[in-house]
């Protein structure tokens, strides 16, 4: 474990991790009409039926654990990249395995196995059994599916998409980005994609299934000017197929790339101390991901550790403010059709006219607080245990326009390129890094700054939110979300925000 | 099957299939983690994993696939699917298994890095040294909100067989220990903390009682923090701390960010980059070091080598890849232990003689920007006042280009960091431009 893994961060996706593949072994889903015949295609790709999982739960409570659930995962992921004008490597990844977890009351046995027959699963349910010490709890008889809806319906799998195709997408992205400007002199484009398939079962009986894809590409440019160098990026990440990449969204990408990363040139340091930062809409969600997403997540607040633990139902921003946390957002990055244990996915209001209203719940702390579960329950991998985490998280649309914001800021920032954010959960401080952005001055926008760090406390900063923009929009980028070691997929939107007061972590 | 006739079979079989030159790991890895939380253990978790991946060069062309199903039938397909993916992409000369001769003059010695008594270590005394940091801790201060202490250990096995005759294995174990304190300190905030220690060697861990106090110490520390004025200040970074700010300036060092104009230290070999005060070395021959190996993941031996020598860049990190590329003799693509010159005076010795400045005990967020070199840095930590620790501080900002910052360092301490592959001694910079009110 490193120093670092214990805390809670957000980033973009780091481009270029060698991930992927190819498996063709086993069934997909793709044409599957109902729940049942899904839920059939799973078992068949996991080589398991209800005989199995009973038997399987059956050990897992052999000690008189409270609960169990088994979760089956495979994942099929394929990354192909290009650098110095070739299409040169491609790599592939197959993850197979099953997840099985006992509770005992708030306590969590854990463990999995990456081999699929009876025995060896069984030997991994006796080994999580352990956390309780006492005698066998009845596994169900039978399993109910659930019937769910799907946010992230998909025409074509991935795995159906020959890796021409990819190649031809990212050697015309590689050709438009030269073409736009001459003083670009490195391009990388990254083409990454992945079908991930889950069953998840426990011993109330439920059973769930789950088709998740997701499809990230990115184009990341060096130019030089006068012996200068900058470098930045543009990126879609999506729960989608290959149908996302229309010709307008393709040809946006090298454009966006190119301009973002020549701007820098003309950037100045940005000032060091405390101003009204502008965020714009779309990426700028990373405020909400930080200054009040993670400290809402109930673990923390079941044991006491949230600077939000005794804020519920009370003001803690104006009433204009509205903060919701959703897995329901079509084909959104974060979005899930069900939770990774048997909760459906909802839409989760954190802030609702300025008063916090709720936290967002797994199974363990939805039973503790007594109150019904908000479908956060996640886990990076049948690896990993579940705690509770956001999916997409945003704020509604305000009362104010864009540019009756940016007219009322004497001086101060308009941020609007993000690349990573932090926190600490307990005092509340929080981090999120400006790439890109601009200063403003008597009410308007003038030079482009870049690379400066802007720190604050999640509850006051929500309090210094004073005016909230109509002009909403969601993060189009692939943000990863880590907590305790587990990475999972997420996404975030913001309309223009003014913050009356932040601290600006410039060179002065 | 054991490893090494899986790896060989697999290196058969792709090589059969058209693959003109392969490289295979095949790992597995144990490990079992306990948390102990307010009294109960909160979670036990023991992880079993199986891995092989596999690089294929073919027609001048390169892919590399991971898989943790190791069945043959399953492989065969695998690697069938992974060529007929490979034919696709471009030709690329760079491409290629390392030059034999990079294989050569391992480190002799015994790195110590499994520590023989692993296998010895049962569940109840993981639970037990777990509950030992929680009891320690746990009714010494009425703030408290919540301790969650932990205790965990792995064992890492694998082997490496490339067809052009390269051929390694090594296992290594990790032992882990710490814990994270809450306090309510009336506030309405939460000041929390940790501490936590990594060793090859289980007797190599600090005495969990201490690693419990600073744990409480931590926190205690934290209660208060507020930020300061902004302006330019003196800095202390402690020998833990040390990787916060280096740690991304060493991406300027990479071979790929050199060849891909991404890094500010471009054309910079050979000269002086930073204050003659600072000489780096990567030495991956430290017993029980936690960087420490016999050779990188290209294959290639490992070396000691002088990265900064009082402040004149010597070498960069470069991959066999990218030193092609480059045309470069490769040195490593990635650090082993990062080790630095030692000065005079240790951390508290240095601290005491500080007439002001800010002791940085923490950071936050932030990011670099290699091509560029310009860096913003949240901290977290104490004012320095006449050598006496007179304000908690948080919520403040560090910015600068490591340009201009590395040339500001004007004291390194005597005391290297033990238990992290970056032993980093204390470092004081003069003028760093601190961002609060």
């Amino acid at each position: 474990m490193s120093d670092y893994s214990r805390r809670d961060f957000l980033k973009v996706t780091g481009s270029g991790l060698a991930l992927a593949s190819l498996s063709g072994v086993l069934p997909g889903i793709m044409g599957c009409a109902t729940t049942k015949e899904v839920q059939s295609a799973l078992f068949t790709r996991f080589g398991i039926d209800t005989e199995t999982i009973r038997k399987v739960l059956s050990e897992a409570l052999v000690y008189g654990g409270d609960y169990a659930d088994v979760f089956f995962e495979n994942t099929i992921s394929n990354s192909i990249r290009l650098e110095d004008r070739i299409v040169n490597s491609a790599s592939t990844s197959v993850q197979l395995g099953v997840g099985i977890r006992v509770l005992k009351g708030d306590q969590t046995g854990y463990s999995f196995t990456e081999d699929l027959n009876l025995e060896s699963m069984k030997k991994a349910a006796r080994t999580a059994a352990n956390i309780a010490q006492g005698s066998k709890t009845i596994p169900p008889q039978e399993f109910k599916p659930m019937n769910l809806p799907n946010y992230y319906p998909i025409g074509v799998s991935w795995e159906s998409i020959g890796i021409d195709k990819r190649v031809d997408i990212v050697k015309s992205l590689d050709e438009e980005v030269f073409a736009e400007d001459s003083r670009v002199i490195k391009n990388y484009v990254g083409f990454n994609d992945s079908e991930k398939y889950i069953l998840v079962a426990n011993s109330e009986g439920l059973l769930s299934t789950d088709y998740q894809p997701m499809l990230r590409v990115i184009v990341y440019c060096t130019a030089e000017q006068d012996g200068e160098r900058e470098s930045n990026y543009f990126d879609y990440s999506m729960r989608d197929d290959i149908s996302f990449l229309t010709p307008d969204r393709l040809a946006r990408m090298p454009k966006e790339a190119v301009a973002r990363t020549v701007k820098l040139f003309d950037a100045k340091s940005a000032p060091a101390g405390e101003f009204p930062v502008v965020l714009t809409p779309g990426s700028s969600g990373i405020l909400l991901h930080e200054a009040i997403g993670h400290g809402m997540e109930a673990d923390f607040n079941r044991i006491g550790t949230s600077i939000y633990s005794d804020k519920l139902n009370k003001k803690i921003a104006p009433e204009f403010v509205n903060i919701v946390d959703s897995g329901l957002n079509p084909s959104i990055r974060g979005s899930i059709n069900v939770d990774d244990e048997c909760y459906d996915s909802k839409e989760t209001y954190l802030v609702e006219n300025g008063i916090l209203r709720t936290y967002l719940h797994d199974r363990i702390s939805a039973k503790h607080y007594g109150v019904d579960p908000t479908g956060n329950g996640r886990r990076e991998s049948f690896k990993h245990y579940v705690m509770p985490r956001m999916r997409n998280t945003y704020m509604l649309n305000g009362p104010h326009t864009f540019d009756e914001i940016i007219s009322s800021v004497k001086y101060g920032i308009l941020a609007d390129q993000f690349t990573n954010g932090q926190v600490n959960i307990g005092p509340g401080d929080f981090t999120f890094y400006v790439k890109s952005g601009s200063l403003i001055e008597d009410g308007k926008i003038t030079a482009p700054i870049k690379d400066v760090n802007i720190i604050g406390n999640g509850p006051d900063v929500l309090e210094k939110v004073s005016m909230v923009g109509n002009d909403f929009a969601m993060t189009e980028g692939g943000w990863t979300c880590g907590k305790n070691g587990q990475s999972v997929p997420v996404s975030h939107g913001l309309p223009s925000v003014l913050v009356s007061s932040i601290t600006v972590g410039g060179k002065g | 099957m054991n490893k090494l006739d899986l790896a060989k079979w697999t290196q058969n079989f792709a090589k059969k299939q058209g693959a003109n030159e392969t490289s295979v790991v095949i790992s597995n890895s144990r490990s079992i983690d306990v948390e102990f939380r307010d009294g109960n253990i909160d979670k036990l978790t023991e992880a079993t994993e199986n891995s092989l991946s596999i690089e294929l060069y073919a027609g001048g062309k390169y892919s590399s696939h991971r898989t943790n199903d190791l069945r043959k039938p399953a492989l065969q397909k695998f690697v069938n699917n992974a060529l007929a993916m490979t034919k696709y992409l471009g030709e690329d000369p760079f491409q290629a298994l390392p030059d034999p001769a990079l294989y050569e003059g391992r480190p002799e010695m015994d790195l110590q890095l499994f520590d023989a008594n692993y296998h010895q270590v049962e569940t109840k005394e993981r639970v037990a040294n777990a509950r030992q940091i929680f009891e320690r801790i746990d009714g010494k201060d009425d703030r408290i909100v919540s301790v969650t202490s932990y205790f965990s250990d792995s064992h890492y096995e694998n082997i490496h067989l490339k067809s052009n005759g390269f051929e390694g294995s090594y296992e290594n174990s990790t032992f882990g220990a710490g814990a994270e304190v809450s306090l309510d300190d009336g506030s309405g905030k939460k000041p929390q903390s940790w501490r936590h220690y990594s060793t090859r060697h289980l007797k190599d861990l600090p005495d969990l009682n201490m690693i419990a106090d600073e744990a409480l110490k931590r926190t205690q520390d934290s209660v208060g923090q507020n930020k300061i004025e902004s302006g330019s200040m003196s800095m202390i970074l402690p020998n833990d701390q040390g990787r916060g700010l280096l740690g991304r300036m060493f991406g300027a060092l990479n071979g790929g960010n050199l060849q891909q104009k991404n890094s500010y230290l471009d054309g910079k070999l050979n000269t002086k980059i930073c204050s003659d005060l600072l000489t780096i070395v990567d030495d991956p021959t430290i017993i029980r070091g936690m960087g420490s190996r016999y050779y990188d993941g290209d294959g290639v031996a490992a070396k000691v080598m002088p990265v900064i020598d009082k402040g004149v860049l010597k070498n960069y990190y470069i991959d066999v890849y990218y030193g092609r590329k480059l045309e470069m003799t490769p040195t490593s693509g990635g650090t082993s232990n990062v080790t630095f010159a030692p000065g005079k005076r240790s951390g508290a010795e240095i601290e005491k003689d500080m007439d002001r400045a800010i002791l940085v005990t923490g950071f936050i967020g932030g990011n670099a920007n290699t091509t560029t070199g310009d860096f913003s840095l949240g901290v977290s930590g104490w004012l320095i006042e006449n050598g006496v620790r007179t304000k908690p501080i948080n919520e403040m900002n560090i910015s600068g280009n490591y340009s201009d910052v590395l040339n500001q360092l004007v004291e390194v301490g005597n005391d290297p960091y033990q238990y992290s592959s970056w032993r980093t001694p204390t470092l004081v910079f003069d003028g760093i431009q601190f961002a609060g009110l």
